[in-house]
């Protein structure tokens, strides 16, 4: 069972890791400060397969890959927000971190449970259905991220 | 037929691409600076594969440099390590990567190129696409050459009318931003037209495609026409002869019209680019540093807007004026006309060319509640040091207008178009 970590909308890479941190690509050492200033506990208490709950347009803002490799990081299994910043989404999937599309009713701390593969998610006895990832997004989910499916294919067999 | 943005696919693929199509098109360049360009040197070297066209990748330092501590230090070292083992020739350390990407020729109607940073939209003001990617996908693209795109829908703005002395497009990008909010085009092209773009030159028109990137936009997009061509001669080094894209018979998601005679000066408050105000409504909020730069705002054109201001006066003593020329070619250009004596005489800091503050690494890092009025983009908590301190974004005239009077002040009082 995993514990959510409920976001509002409009959540930007800023407040995912500040720019100042950004100096290591190390997931473990960004993990550190990730959320450090609009949630300075998340660090501290954030367990291996822990769920972010956000609203609206999570990840705007600078195109920093840090962003989605601190979260990662950190030990959180998926991201489950309303709407997500384009650039953010792309970067999620391309370093493997899975992200759902769900607008969800949840509190900081309720119990959820989260199958990837079918999108289904369990909280307080409702169930939702995220969206299904298009099939080519699907393709690099299920490799691992961009780099492991090329290292195997080609771009073009994403099509 | 279609949108720009399903033109420019158009044209690249050689068939007629429709908004919502899953495409892979190749890329013209690569884009990436020292922030983001470990991260692809890492992802490359994963995959174990030989980069496809040297000539397409392009990386420049620009958000750190020269570096403030060793752990950048070390970063840049690493970069020019790889450029040199690889044999990259396009490697810039002459100011912000997109300016630098204007003026030495990279960015031409039509071209498709995606750049490790999110304000690579600007580019949509030479009619290029131009969109952020993270640093893993720039490294992968080193490999592949292309990559995969969603062609976005479009949303239409039109602008109608002129604008007020002291009133510039940073200041109606800004009133965008307020009707659309920050996720007002998430996923979409925005296409800036009307009477009011036609009129302007292009170092204004840059600010819409820069700034397209606050509104979630995927791209942000302005036609060819003979100013673009103009500009591209006379002011970059492209070679000709060049594209015109416009859009032929497009249909628009949404169309926005919007009259901008009547605007007055806005700022962006903090922590969000959508929380915008007449500046009007902030007069009395002191200011402890005056930021004047980036991508957005820190042109030539920009810079003599600010001299003008500031020429024969003192800036406030209780305020810090930091100036950063967006580029080198600028920064030249300053010197060579008197505005870095103007900016040194009136006790302003100019600063090497680059970022700058913009990123809180180095030039210009905010303490613990302090104010900042600034020519940037963005102004999230943290962005420029402390988080206890706030930012506040404006257009250069107006900052030049704070920076004298210590306080969020509208540049025509300044320049006496209204009354105190």
């Amino acid at each position: 069972m995993s514990r959510v970590w409920k976001f509002s909308d409009d959540v930007n890479t800023d407040e995912i890791i500040p720019g100042r941190f950004n100096l290591t690509i190390n997931p473990k050492e960004l993990a550190k400060n990730v959320f450090c200033e609009v949630r300075p506990e998340f660090s501290k208490n954030v367990k291996t397969g822990d769920v972010i709950i956000a609203g609206s347009n999570f990840g705007c803002g600078s195109s920093r890959e840090h962003a989605p490799v601190a979260i990662k990081g950190s030990g959180v299994k998926c991201v489950i927000a309303k709407s997500y910043a384009r650039i953010f989404f792309r970067n999620a999937i391309n370093i493997g971190l899975p992200v759902l599309e769900c607008d969800i009713d949840a509190k900081q701390g309720d119990e959820i449970e989260v199958d990837l593969k079918t999108g289904k998610i369990i909280i307080n006895n409702d169930e939702y259905k995220a969206e299904p990832l298009p099939e080519f997004i699907l393709k690099i989910v299920e490799a691992g991220g961009i780099v492991n499916y090329l290292k195997n294919h080609d771009i073009e067999e994403l099509q | 037929m279609g949108t720009i943005i399903e033109e420019i696919f158009s044209k690249k693929l050689g068939r007629k691409v429709k908004a919502g199509e899953i495409v892979i098109c190749d890329i013209d360049y690569i884009m990436s600076h020292d922030n983001t360009t470990p991260l692809a040197i890492k992802a490359f070297s994963e995959i174990g594969k030989l980069i496809l066209n040297k000539n397409k990748i392009v990386i420049h330092f620009d958000h750190a440099y020269p570096a403030p501590n060793i752990i950048v230090a070390n970063n840049h070292k690493k970069i020019r390590d790889f450029i040199n083992v690889q044999g990259l020739k396009n490697f810039f350390r002459k100011g912000v990567c997109h300016q630098v990407m204007i003026e030495e020729g990279f960015v031409t109607p039509g071209s498709v190129i995606i750049g490790g940073d999110s304000h690579s939209n600007t580019y949509g003001a030479f009619t290029a696409l131009g969109a952020g990617f993270g640093s893993t996908e720039i490294g992968v693209s080193w490999i592949t050459g292309k990559t995969w795109f969603k062609v976005p829908q479009t949303i239409h703005i039109i602008l109608s009318g002129s604008l007020q002395k002291g009133v510039y497009a940073k200041d109606v990008m800004l009133h965008i931003a307020k009707i659309l909010t920050m996720n007002g085009a998430t996923y979409k092209s925005v296409e800036f037209s009307g009477e009011f773009i036609d009129n302007l030159p292009m170092h204004e028109r840059i600010i819409f495609p820069n700034m397209s990137t606050e509104i979630g936009a995927k791209c942000g997009l302005i036609k060819t026409d003979q100013t673009t061509i103009n500009y591209l001669k006379n002011q970059t080094n492209a070679k000709g002869p060049f594209e015109i894209i416009v859009p032929i018979n497009p249909i628009y998601e949404r169309e926005i019209e919007i009259n901008v005679s009547k605007l007055d000066p806005q700022v962006a408050c903090h922590p969000k680019v959508d929380i915008v105000k007449p500046i009007s409504e902030l007069n009395n909020i002191q200011i402890d540093e005056v930021f004047i730069g980036t991508c957005t705002n820190g042109r030539y054109e920009d810079l003599e807007i600010v001299a003008s201001i500031l020429k024969g006066k003192r800036v406030s003593e209780n305020t810090r004026v930091i100036i950063t020329p967006a580029s080198k070619r600028i920064y030249d250009k300053c010197l060579e006309n008197g505005l870095i004596k103007i900016f040194n005489e009136s006790g302003c800091i100019v600063t090497g060319f680059g970022c700058g503050a913009c990123i809180g690494r180095h030039g210009g890092i905010l303490a613990d509640n302090e104010n900042a009025f600034t020519t940037m983009n963005r102004n999230f908590t943290g962005r420029m040091g402390s988080p206890k301190a706030k930012i506040f974004l404006g257009s250069p005239a107006a900052a030049a207008a704070t920076a004298l009077a210590g306080k969020i002040t509208d540049p025509r009082i300044i320049v006496g178009e209204i009354d105190e």
